[in-house]
């Protein structure tokens, strides 16, 4: 990995993070900084019914982005949009997105991560019948073996595939999975599935990942594990957004929350914010408004987080 | 992606619930397999043997016969193709046949309008490269079960084109072209000895031996229109072909093919072209069946109801017999279809009586076994003798 | 080669003559015979003229039953024609196609390229006020007529092929073996055991239920419970298809056999010429369509069973008995396709074969896929659109077998367009 060797970003000092974030309206679709991402006009509509209607959102570059909703929101209908695996019913009527100053309204889901937007899958899409390392030599980039004119004449392409090969073993360590190297993935538990996955996706260098609900299935001891992982990749410089669910996985790692509910964007901020959010609440909870969304008193492990959010929303009083 | 067709995270249980059967770590030796059917079908011949006496020999003389012979090499080349197809891509081509078909077809006109077997050889497959393209363009990307469709009823279009009485002087209409018409350019190539030389390696070896003569023998004319000739080519380019597919499946073109089969939509979120590579591969097969079509008229001629679909699903019963995704499954299968059905309906000619089952039914019977064998392989034994069970080519 | 065998049932016809005339000898003589006028009105008395290669002309004179015949000893092209003017009145011959033509225009052409083989020229004759454009558009009523019936008795067979397809996800490659079935016990139950048809007819419908049942029962239920994939259950269909139609060829052999001989008397309605069986096949048909249909839309296990299309695990979450839908849709499905081959052997294809379910399948498959693939009405407008083009592609230009070609063509064309058929849905919610 080339962040790897190129240390820590910036964005690894949770101030950094902070000083980025403060800047920015809490309105849904609010303009971000530095954004990597940029979506106009994404509507999709399976028969009479709206999955998806976002008019504008931005993702920062170089912090974790979590973007929630109930079940049902569309969150993953619109990541399939921006992924390029679904194409948006506005496609001629004004939907937009880029990428890292690309536009991608019109590409496939190669090209989009080609472009440098890898994503994973709600349903792990480990390659069960292939082993560990086939997997991940599947994600690596630009691969002249791969090319059916040089497939078959190994020389000219045994070097890459060593080089690739390295990566792989590279990766494999740091996920802990370099002891299944020659198992089928189909063998792995689907945490460990879950880590190929991301693993594989890393393969290609991408700039920003998209997980989608990284967590779910995933056994207690290997979230935090996981969560671990995520952090880490944005401490060395990648762009991170993830679809989740549960608002209590978010809040200890996202930098910034963006709420969707019936497919539309409804709240953006950081996570106490948004979870103090009447129509987060709303959407969240229907009638049974009484229960604190902030208030879970299980993790303990986040006194620091707590803090920091204390502090910022201090700061913005004084603001105010 | 255009259609509905795929739905990337879309949750599909089915595809969790067959996550491999990871205990048996590692498959049972396929040779071991081999050992047993080999050791199965010498314990079967024994028994024949005592209760049909002398016809046994003339049962595995037949066997022998049907297992070298032209054809045989011919589908088992064109099964090469529905390997690369069905047993690397997970692409469900019914239609194999038809590429076979167009390949014979091509190449035999070319031939008879004088010309030369370099150029003919182009033309059949160019005409295999066109039908890949027009098939592949709008199904595959499409769910599975469309390119099924598709290329069976395109299959059927050509051989019902083919036999069109407007194109008799084209195709021969529903009789066919002759092999005479066309085989010349092909036999004069031979270096073997022409003329009514006959070759007889069994008999020359059983004499060496001292067996002296048991019945068995395979003497074909050295060249000839169905000789020693056309075999020798033929079975080279069986070995060519699947060395060269070999090559091709354990570069990373190969791991990029079985990752689709496996999974598309995960290659795609990889910055693969799935569309290409399933392209690249719809196109080699079909090649491979073209080449194979032109292999299967060299001994005879063009009959295009010999190329419809029951010689597709044939095909699909040597593929999974010998083992899809395996190297050498698709050459076992074609011989081993060949070869037993000669043995089923000699062994059923000769067992049971006449009153019973005349010759027409012991053929119709020979065709039962096979069908009902086509449905046992693919229930309990979908790796067929040579393939992994560990990756099991049937996705969802 | 062995595989060519059993395939090449159908080439070689075109040979009959009227043998007793002449004597055809190998590498010696061959035989130009034929008949003027049909077997049950013949035209005696007519002189028929035969032009030699080397120019010199020979005069027969048809026999009481219409026929003659020239027996000649050179290879080379001949050609015959007869004397229309020595017909009735009001009887005229019909000219040959521009491709059999001789030199003259209302002689035919034959091509003696072997001695020793025979060639038949039939003379056509017709009514003398017969005009060329209306005939055209009463051919085209004609085949519209002939295309409603296909299309009505390929919906029978195609409802069941998307039920099963709905329910189960299954392509049924085995499905036209059901519609053979149907043919081959109508042949068994009312020509060999001489049932009634009304009898015979019933019992080959419950029969066929029965085995769509059984099916079900003893392979697809455990099948699926196994956990096979739908590919691999697709190639299983295709062994049961391979095996079912050998069964038949084992039991009727390689030939048609006919359920019933004669086709009945006839009805012409304006310029359309059809059977009182076709009729009563094709009211037996529509009623049967409405009674699924009915069933379907109105009844409790017709909703189960759309619901089971829709989406299983929510069918069977919200208490519908999952496999007793699919039970039931493989013994209606059974059913529906055993009573089409009935019909089918009865008056369509006048008889049954071996594998005529192979040549029907493509034709069940490009109705289902064009309506849209798992949707039972949609099956029904595919079936009719299908019968229709099938019967319809002949008189509008495409010759011979090519008209199941144009089907199949036609099938590919909207799959490129509209993937998900005529009436299936774009997509799916979720």
């Amino acid at each position: 990995m080339s962040e790897q060797t190129a240390g820590l970003s910036s964005m690894a000092e949770p101030q950094a993070r902070l000083a980025v974030t403060q800047g920015i309206d809490r309105t849904p679709g609010a303009a971000k900084p530095d954004p990597i991402l940029e979506v106009d006009n994404i509507v999709r509509k399976f028969g009479g019914i709206t999955a998806v209607d976002v008019g504008h959102l931005e993702v920062q570059r170089g912090i974790i982005t979590a973007l929630i909703g109930p079940n049902g929101a569309g969150k993953t209908t619109f990541f399939n949009l921006i992924t390029g695996f679904d194409r948006p019913t506005s496609a001629r009527s004004g939907a937009h997105w880029s990428f890292d100053g690309r536009k991608l309204d019109k590409t496939s889901a190669s090209s989009v991560a080609l472009a440098g937007m890898v994503r994973t899958f709600q349903l792990t899409k480990a390659l069960n019948r292939m082993t560990v390392m086939d997997n991940m030599m599947l994600g690596g980039r630009d691969q002249k073996g791969e090319n059916l004119l040089f497939g078959p004449f190994w020389p000219a392409w045994r070097k890459q595939e060593k080089e690739i090969e390295d990566r792989a073993t590279g990766l494999l360590q740091r996920f802990k999975l370099l002891e299944k190297r020659n198992d089928y993935a189909g063998s792995l538990s689907g945490g460990q599935r879950k880590l190929l996955e991301m693993a594989r996706a890393l393969m290609s260098d991408p700039k920003m990942i998209m997980l989608d609900e990284p967590m779910a299935g995933v056994n207690p001891a290997l979230t935090q594990s996981l969560l671990g992982h995520i952090q880490s990749l944005r401490d060395e410089g990648m762009t991170v957004l993830f679809v989740e669910h549960d608002m209590h996985m978010v809040r200890h790692i996202s930098d910034w929350v963006v709420v969707m509910a019936e497919g539309k964007v409804i709240s953006e901020g950081r996570s106490d914010e948004v979870m103090a959010d009447r129509a987060v609440i709303d959407a969240y909870l229907g009638a049974h408004h009484d229960t604190d969304l902030g208030d879970d008193d299980l993790l303990k492990d986040d006194s620091a987080m707590e803090q920091l959010s204390d502090e910022a929303a201090a700061e913005e009083q004084d603001k105010a | 992606m255009t259609t509905n067709a795929t739905e990337p995270g879309e949750s599909n249980a089915e595809e969790e619930s067959i996550a491999v059967d990871t205990s048996e770590k590692q498959g049972k030796h396929p040779v071991l397999y081999a050992v047993l059917i080999a050791l199965g079908i010498t314990v079967f011949l024994l028994v024949a043997v005592e209760l049909a006496g002398g016809n046994s020999v003339l049962i595995i003389n037949g066997m022998l016969r049907e297992a070298i012979s032209p054809q045989t090499a011919a589908v088992a080349v064109a099964v090469i193709g529905l390997n690369v197809h069905f047993g690397y891509t997970g692409l469900l081509n019914f239609g194999q046949a038809g590429f076979m078909l167009l390949g014979a077809y091509g190449f035999a006109i070319s031939l008879s309008r004088g010309l030369p077997l370099p150029l003919a050889i182009l033309v059949g497959l160019a005409a295999a490269l066109v039908f890949a393209l027009v098939l592949g363009a709008p199904t595959l990307q499409l769910r599975g079960d469309y390119l099924a469709i598709v290329t069976i009823s395109a299959a059927e279009i050509i051989r019902y084109t083919g036999r069109l009485a407007k194109l008799q002087d084209f195709t021969g209409a529903a009789q066919g072209l002759a092999g005479s018409t066309y085989r010349g350019a092909f036999t004069s190539l031979s270096f073997l000895p022409g003329g009514g030389v006959t070759w007889d390696p069994l008999g020359w070896v059983a004499g060496k031996v001292g067996l002296g003569n048991v019945g068995l023998s395979l003497s074909y004319q050295a060249t000839g229109v169905n000789g020693w000739w056309v075999r020798l080519v033929a079975w080279a380019l069986v070995g060519l072909f699947t060395a060269g597919i070999y090559l091709l499946f354990r570069s990373p073109w190969g791991r990029l093919l079985r990752g689709i089969r496996e999974d598309e939509d995960a290659i795609r979120s990889l910055g693969k072209n799935v569309f290409a590579v399933k392209m690249q591969s719809l196109i080699i097969g079909g090649l491979l069946g073209a080449l194979g079509g032109m292999i299967y008229v060299l001994p005879s001629s063009v009959q295009p109801d010999a190329m419809g679909r029951s010689l597709t699903f044939f095909m699909w019963t040597a593929l999974l017999l010998g083992g899809a995704a395996s190297i050498f499954g698709p050459v076992l299968g074609a011989i081993l279809f060949f070869a037993l059905r000669i043995l089923i309906k000699g062994s059923a000619g000769a067992l049971i009586p006449d009153s019973i089952m005349n010759t027409q039914n012991t053929e119709a019977f020979s065709w039962i076994v096979i069908g009902a064998s086509l449905m046992l392989i693919v229930i309990f034994r979908p790796q067929g003798i040579l393939g992994d069970k560990r990756e099991l080519r049937f996705s969802v | 080669m062995l595989v060519l065998a059993p395939m090449l049932m159908t080439i070689g016809a075109s040979s009959a003559s009227a043998a007793t005339l002449c004597l055809p000898k190998q590498g010696e003589t061959s035989c130009i015979s034929g008949s003027i006028g049909t077997r049950s009105k013949p035209y005696p008395g007519v002189d028929v003229t035969l032009a030699k290669p080397d120019g010199t002309e020979e005069t027969v004179v048809s026999d009481d039953t219409g026929k003659w015949s020239f027996a000649v000893t050179e290879k080379g092209t001949y050609s015959v024609r007869a004397d229309a003017s020595q017909l009735p009145k009001g009887i005229n011959l019909i000219p040959p196609a521009a491709a059999e033509a001789g030199d003259a225009k209302d002689s035919f052409r034959i091509e003696i390229n072997k001695l020793g083989a025979s060639r038949a020229v039939i003379l056509q004759v017709r009514a003398e006020d017969y005009d060329a454009s209306t005939n055209f558009t009463d051919q085209l009523m004609q085949s519209i007529v002939n295309g409603i019936r296909l299309g009505l008795l390929i919906a029978l067979a195609s409802l069941g092929l998307s039920l099963i397809y709905g329910t189960t996800g299954l392509s049924n490659f085995a499905h036209a073996e059901l519609v053979t079935l149907g043919g081959v016990l109508g042949y068994a139950f009312i020509r060999v055991l001489g049932l009634p048809m009304i009898v015979g007819g019933i019992a080959v419908v419950m029969a066929c239920g029965a085995i769509g049942w059984l099916q079900d029962r003893a392979i697809w239920q455990p099948l699926r419970r196994r956990g096979l994939g739908l590919n691999q259950l697709m190639i299983v269909t295709i062994g049961l298809s391979l095996a079912a139609q050998y069964t038949f060829q084992y039991f009727i052999g390689a030939g048609t056999v006919k359920v019933e001989l004669g086709t009945g008397d006839v009805a012409n309605i304006g310029p359309v010429v059809i059977t009182y069986r076709s009729m009563g096949a094709m009211a037996i048909a529509i009623v049967m369509i409405l009674i699924v249909g009915f069933a379907l839309l109105r009844t409790r296990i017709g909703r189960a069973t759309r619901a089971v299309s829709d989406n299983p695990a929510l069918a069977a979450a919200s208490g519908i008995d999952v496999d007793r839908v699919i039970r039931l849709v493989w013994t209606v499905s059974g059913a529906l396709a055993g009573l089409s081959g009935l019909l089918y052997a009865l008056v369509v294809s006048n008889g049954i074969r071996w594998d005529t379910g192979l040549q029907i399948l493509l034709l069940l498959f490009a109705a289902v896929t064009l309506g849209g693939l798992g949707t039972a009405f949609g099956a029904l407008v595919g079936s009719l659109i299908i019968g229709l083009v099938v019967e319809l592609a002949g008189p509008l230009g495409a010759p011979g077998d090519l008209k199941y070609a144009v089907a199949l063509g036609i099938m590919i064309v909207l799959l490129m367009v509209r993937p998900q058929g005529l009436l299936g849905r774009a997509e799916r919610v979720g």
